[in-house]
């Protein structure tokens, strides 16, 4: 069972990272919006693998339709669906970079406790109380559902707010900024 | 896309079942994973994906850009709502426990009203942005609002 979950990942990580590459090198944008699309669902099924399922939901919709329907959508409104040119000059220096920062990120991890540890610092604060008494304060079984919009509430009101927020200002952006004044 | 008859016909064919499994998404976020955040991603891409097969003015007609600003107003305000009522009946706001008789059923009825406001405005918000940007190249061209 874990040799099958570690081939899983193993398969939708390389996946994700020959996206990653594929996405770095193409000098076409439309591709890229599509590749980005792909490498969406792929963070997606990485959330299923993780059990993290209503994440995934959110990744899959998000992420994979709606993104990459918006990006499609900028790209023919800024009409610049032809190629870009990259200038390579210091390419170089950017790849070092980017090495350096992943193995630093790498040593990173390695101090990070065992995924799904439940002697790991976050799992010890106030996860217990919310498994434990969440059912009896609050009645329904999904704990993150109660911790979300219950025991949290307020930063689920913010949230609903930031994205409200979001609409006006596409609104405000996009609609009717056109119009003639009268005279 | 009108001549993509294929397209067509699978979305019209998918287009219910995306529908349904938001609200369940939407109603079954108390017992299985989801919630309102999810559920109106779900069911905005729905009305997106009537929007990319067929054409901006076909949704407009379903879901004119008032109605669809005011339910994105609505859903704040019913998220809000539901917690200046608590304060109203004695709580604190957004407990949901003073919201009936019984403190576990206030908690129940809450989640449920806040999440289906939360459900409103992202729906809402998903699809405002498409029509705004579906919407506007036409905008421009014509110079009008």
């Amino acid at each position: 069972m874990i040799a099958i979950e570690l081939a899983v990942n193993f398969t939708l990580l390389g996946f994700l990272l020959v996206t990653a590459l594929y996405i770095s090198q193409t000098n076409r944008l439309f591709r890229a919006v599509m590749l980005f699309g792909i490498y969406s669902l792929l963070t997606a099924s990485l959330f299923v693998s993780l059990d993290a399922v209503d994440v995934a939901f959110t990744e899959a919709a998000v992420g994979t339709c709606i993104a990459t329907i918006l990006m499609l959508s900028a790209l023919s409104l800024t009409g610049s669906r032809k190629e870009v040119r990259f200038r390579r000059k210091n390419a170089t220096f950017a790849v070092c970079v980017s090495i350096a920062l992943g193995v630093a990120l790498a040593i990173g991890i390695m101090d990070m406790p065992q995924f799904a540890d439940p002697n790991a610092p976050p799992n010890l604060h106030v996860a217990p109380y919310y498994l434990q008494d969440s059912y009896s304060e609050i009645g329904i079984p999904n704990v993150v559902t109660s911790v979300l919009a219950s025991y949290r509430g307020y930063d689920t009101l913010g949230e609903v707010v930031v994205i409200f927020t979001a609409g006006i200002g596409v609104i405000a952006l996009l609609t009717g900024r056109f119009s003639k004044p009268k005279d | 896309m009108k001549q993509h008859l294929i397209l067509h016909v699978i979305a019209k064919i998918m287009i219910p079942f995306i529908m349904v499994f938001a609200l369940y998404v939407q109603f079954h976020g108390d017992y299985g994973p989801g919630g309102g955040f999810q559920a109106g991603v779900i069911f905005g891409a729905g009305f997106i994906l009537y929007g990319i097969v067929l054409g901006k003015e076909a949704t407009m007609k379903i879901v004119p850009p008032p109605l669809v600003y005011t339910t994105a107003a609505l859903g704040v305000l019913l998220y809000t709502g539901v917690g200046v009522a608590g304060m109203f009946l004695g709580g604190e706001f957004l407990n949901y426990s003073v919201l009936s008789a019984d403190s576990v059923a206030g908690q129940h009825l809450g989640i449920l009203l806040i999440e289906f406001g939360v459900g409103m405005t992202v729906a809402s918000v998903m699809i405002i942005l498409f029509l705004s940007f579906a919407d506007y190249r036409q905008s421009d061209s014509e110079n009008t609002n």
